[in-house]
C-alpha cells in the first residue's frame, strides 16, 4: 500500500482523536451527590436541596461550565432519596461511593447523617448534612460539614428576643418522637433554663406519621404557656399542629428552630399561622443580590413554585465549587478540600454584601460549618416576614 | 374529661370508617389490601384538586373521589386479584399482589401529586367552646358524616340483596355460590365498595387533617391495628376496634403524656397481650 493511500485514513484517526480529546476538555463533567429525604412528611427538606442544586447547576451550565484550574466542569446533580431511612441513606452514600463522587449534600436528619459517616469517611467523601448533632462536626469527625445553622445556634437569639420584645416568660414544647426533634428539644429546653424561662411542658411527644394533633396539644394548651415550640416540626406536621393549638384556643406564640414552607402553611393553616416563626431562608429580601433573584426566578419557572428554604439551601453546592475553585486539587483529594476550608473566603454571590466563608469554631472547635446568614422570620397571611438577622459564630 | 372523651369519640368514627372498607374486602376475599391507606391518600388528593385548586363544591369533590376510588377498586379486583385468585391455591400470592399494589400507588402518587403537604379550606368555620369543652365545627360535621355513612354502610349490608349477598359470601363463599350468588361479581362489587369508603374518608378528612404522598403507610397500619382489635372480617368489629383505638389514643395521650411518647407503646404492649388471649380479636370467628 502506498504512501498517499495510508494518508487518508491516518489523519482521519489523528483528527478524530484530536477532536475528542478537545471535546473532552471542553465538556469534563463534576457530579455531585445528594442523599436525602424527597418523600413523606419531610419531604419538603430535601425537595428545596434537590431544587436548588438543580437550578444553580442549571444556570452554571447553561453559561459554559464552573472553571476550576485549568479546566471547565458541567455539573452534574445525582440524587438519592433514603426516605428518611438511615438505612437507605447508608445505601446512598454507597452509590455516590461507587460512583466516584466525592461531595454530597445531605442527609437531611440526625440518624441519616450519622449512619452515613463510616461510609463517607472510608470513601473519602466530604458531606454537608443538615443535621445538628456534635459529634458529626467536632474532632475525629472531619468529614462532616453543617449545612445551615443549628437549633442550638438559632433557639437562644430567638427566644431571648421573644422574651426581650414579646413579653415571653412561659414555655411548653412538643416534639415527634423521633431522634432529630428529641434532640432539638432538649436542646430548646437547656437553652429556656439558661434564658430563666419557665417550663410548663418539656416531654410532650407525638408519632410523626399523626395526623390528628387535637389529642397531643389538649394537654398542653391547658398550661396556657406564652411561647409553644415545635421542637424540629416536619414541613407537614407544622400546619396540623398550629391549627389544632389554635382551635384549642391557644392564644400565645408558637416557634420552631426549623424552616418551614409557607404555601404548606397557608394551605394547612390559612390565617391561623398568623404569627408562627421559625428560622428562614439566608437570603432575605432586604439582604440579597441580584444573583438570588435571579435564582430564585430560574428555580420558580423550573418547578412552578418556590420555596423559601431554598434561600439555605443554595448554599452548598455553591460553597462546594467556590472551595475547588480555591483549590482545584481538592477535586480528588478531599484532603486538600479539609485544609482548604480553614483559609477560604470568596465573595458571596447571594448577598449584596459578605463573604463565603466556613464557621464552627465556637460550637465544634473546627470549621466544619458553611456560614449563613441566620434569618428569624414571622408568617403572615401567607408570606414570611424578616424579625431579625444575625450571624452564627 | 369531657374534651378527652370527645376527641376519642372524633377520632373513633373517622378511625371506623378506614377501617371498614378494608374489612370488607378481607370478608369478602380473604385479600389483606395492603394499598387501603394508599387509596384513602389518592381520595384526599382528589378532594383537594377539584374543591381545594379548581374550587367546585365539596360535595362534588367528595363524590368523585369516591367514585373514582370504586372504579379503582373494581378494576383492581377485575384483572389483578380475580387471575390471582384463580390461578394461585397459596393465601399469600394475594397478600405480596395487595403489597406490590401499594408500592405502586405509592409511586404513582409521588408522580403525580408531588411530596408536599397539602390541605383545603375550611368547610365549616367556628368553633363550639363552653367550660370544658372546645370542638371546631368541622369536626362536627366531619364526626356526623362519618357516623352517617357507617350507618349507611351497615344498613345496606343488613336491608339490601347485594348487602345479603356479601354477608352470604363472607360467611361461606362456596355455599353462597352453590345458592346461585355471583360471587364473581360481588367480589367486584365487594372490591370496589372497599375501595370506595378509603377513597371517602380521605377525601372527608383533608378538610381536617390535609394530605400527603407519605401517609399511605401509616394508615393501612392504624387500619390493621382496628380490624386486629375488633376481629377480621366483621363489620361492627372493625367499627368496635375504630373506636376503641380513638378512645385509647385520646386518653393515652391525656394521661401518660408527662411520661414521653409511651401511649402507643402501651397500646401495642395491650394488644399483643389481647391478641394472645382472643387471637381472633373482639368479634371474630376463627374460621374468618
Amino acid at each position: 500500500m502506498s504512501f498517499r493511500a495510508l494518508a487518508a485514513p491516518v489523519a482521519a484517526v489523528i483528527m478524530s482523536i484530536a477532536v475528542t480529546t478537545a471535546a473532552d476538555a471542553a465538556d469534563k463533567t463534576l457530579k455531585v451527590g445528594f442523599v436525602g429525604v424527597t418523600s413523606g412528611p419531610a419531604a419538603a427538606w430535601g425537595t428545596s436541596n434537590v431544587r436548588s442544586m438543580q437550578t444553580l447547576a442549571a444556570i452554571w451550565n447553561e453559561k459554559g461550565g464552573v472553571k476550576i484550574g485549568d479546566d471547565t466542569y458541567k455539573i452534574d446533580i445525582v440524587t438519592f432519596d433514603d426516605q428518611k431511612d438511615p438505612k437507605r441513606s447508608i445505601a446512598g452514600m454507597e452509590k455516590m461511593a461507587q460512583e466516584g463522587i466525592h461531595y454530597v449534600v445531605g442527609p437531611n436528619v440526625d440518624d441519616g447523617a450519622a449512619a452515613v459517616r463510616p461510609v463517607a469517611e472510608k470513601a473519602g467523601i466530604i458531606y454537608f448534612p443538615y443535621a445538628f448533632p456534635k459529634t458529626l462536626y467536632v474532632k475525629p469527625a472531619s468529614n462532616a460539614v453543617l449545612g445551615m445553622v443549628a437549633n442550638y445556634q438559632s433557639a437562644p437569639a430567638i427566644y431571648k428576643y421573644l422574651k426581650d420584645k414579646r413579653g415571653v416568660n412561659s414555655i411548653a414544647f412538643v416534639a415527634a418522637n423521633e431522634s432529630d426533634p428529641l434532640s432539638q428539644r432538649d436542646g430548646g429546653v437547656a437553652t429556656a433554663k439558661a434564658l430563666g424561662l419557665k417550663i410548663l411542658a418539656a416531654t410532650d411527644t407525638y408519632q410523626n406519621d399523626t395526623q390528628d394533633f387535637t389529642p397531643v396539644l389538649t394537654p398542653i394548651v391547658k398550661l396556657k404557656p406564652d411561647l409553644l415550640v415545635l421542637s424540629g416540626v416536619a414541613p407537614a406536621n407544622a400546619p396540623l399542629l398550629i391549627r389544632s393549638a389554635r382551635e384549642l384556643g391557644f392564644k400565645g406564640l408558637i416557634s420552631t428552630e426549623t424552616a418551614q414552607d409557607a404555601k404548606v402553611l397557608q394551605e394547612g393553616a390559612g390565617d391561623l399561622a398568623n404569627g408562627f416563626i421559625s428560622v428562614g431562608g439566608a437570603s432575605t429580601p432586604a439582604i440579597r443580590s441580584n444573583a438570588m433573584d435571579e435564582f430564585i426566578a430560574r428555580y420558580t419557572k423550573m418547578f412552578g413554585e418556590y420555596n423559601d428554604e431554598s434561600n439555605t439551601k443554595v448554599y452548598a453546592l455553591e460553597y462546594i465549587v467556590d472551595t475547588l475553585k480555591a483549590d482545584p486539587k481538592a477535586i480528588n483529594d478531599i484532603a486538600e478540600f479539609k485544609k482548604e476550608m480553614d483559609v477560604f473566603s470568596a465573595p458571596n454571590p447571594f448577598v449584596k454584601s459578605g463573604t463565603l466563608h466556613y464557621v464552627g469554631m465556637t460550637s465544634f472547635g473546627q470549621k466544619r460549618q458553611i456560614a449563613v446568614p441566620l434569618v428569624v422570620q414571622e408568617f403572615e397571611n401567607g408570606n414570611f416576614k424578616t424579625l431579625f438577622v444575625a450571624d452564627v459564630d | 374529661m369531657e374534651q378527652v372523651i370527645v376527641n376519642g369519640l372524633y377520632l373513633g368514627a373517622q378511625y371506623a370508617l378506614i377501617a371498614l372498607g378494608l374489612t370488607l374486602i378481607f370478608a369478602l376475599m380473604n385479600v389483606l389490601n395492603f394499598a387501603h391507606g394508599q387509596m384513602y391518600v389518592i381520595g384526599g388528593f382528589l378532594v383537594y384538586e377539584i374543591y381545594g385548586r379548581m374550587h367546585w363544591p365539596f360535595v362534588v369533590a367528595l363524590f368523585a373521589a369516591a367514585a373514582t376510588l370504586a372504579v379503582i377498586g373494581g378494576l383492581l379486583e377485575r384483572f389483578l386479584f380475580r387471575t390471582v385468585i384463580r390461578r394461585s391455591l397459596r393465601e399469600e400470592s394475594t397478600m405480596l399482589l395487595a403489597a406490590g399494589v401499594a408500592y405502586f400507588l405509592d409511586a404513582a402518587i409521588l408522580l403525580l401529586f408531588g411530596e408536599k403537604q397539602h390541605g383545603v379550606p375550611k368547610i365549616v368555620r367556628g368553633v363550639f367552646v363552653s367550660d370544658n369543652l372546645i370542638i371546631p365545627y368541622d369536626r362536627v360535621l366531619v364526626a356526623c358524616l362519618a357516623i352517617l355513612f357507617i350507618v349507611a354502610f351497615v344498613l345496606m349490608m343488613q336491608f339490601t340483596k347485594p348487602g345479603r349477598a356479601m354477608r352470604a359470601m363472607a360467611q361461606d363463599r362456596v355455599a353462597a355460590q352453590l345458592m346461585g350468588v355471583p360471587v364473581e361479581f360481588y367480589s367486584l362489587v365487594g372490591f370496589a365498595l372497599g375501595a370506595m369508603l378509603a377513597g371517602l374518608v380521605g377525601g372527608l378528612l383533608v378538610t381536617i387533617t390535609g394530605v400527603n404522598s407519605g401517609i399511605g403507610g401509616p394508615i393501612s397500619i392504624k387500619a390493621f391495628t382496628m380490624v386486629m382489635i375488633g376481629g377480621a372480617g366483621v363489620v361492627g368489629g372493625a367499627i368496635l376496634g375504630g373506636f376503641i383505638l380513638g378512645m385509647l389514643e385520646s386518653v393515652g395521650l391525656s394521661v401518660l403524656h408527662s411520661y414521653g411518647d409511651i401511649t402507643y407503646l402501651a397500646i401495642f404492649v395491650s394488644l399483643l397481650i389481647f391478641l394472645s388471649i382472643r387471637p381472633n380479636g373482639l368479634m371474630g370467628k376463627p374460621w374468618g
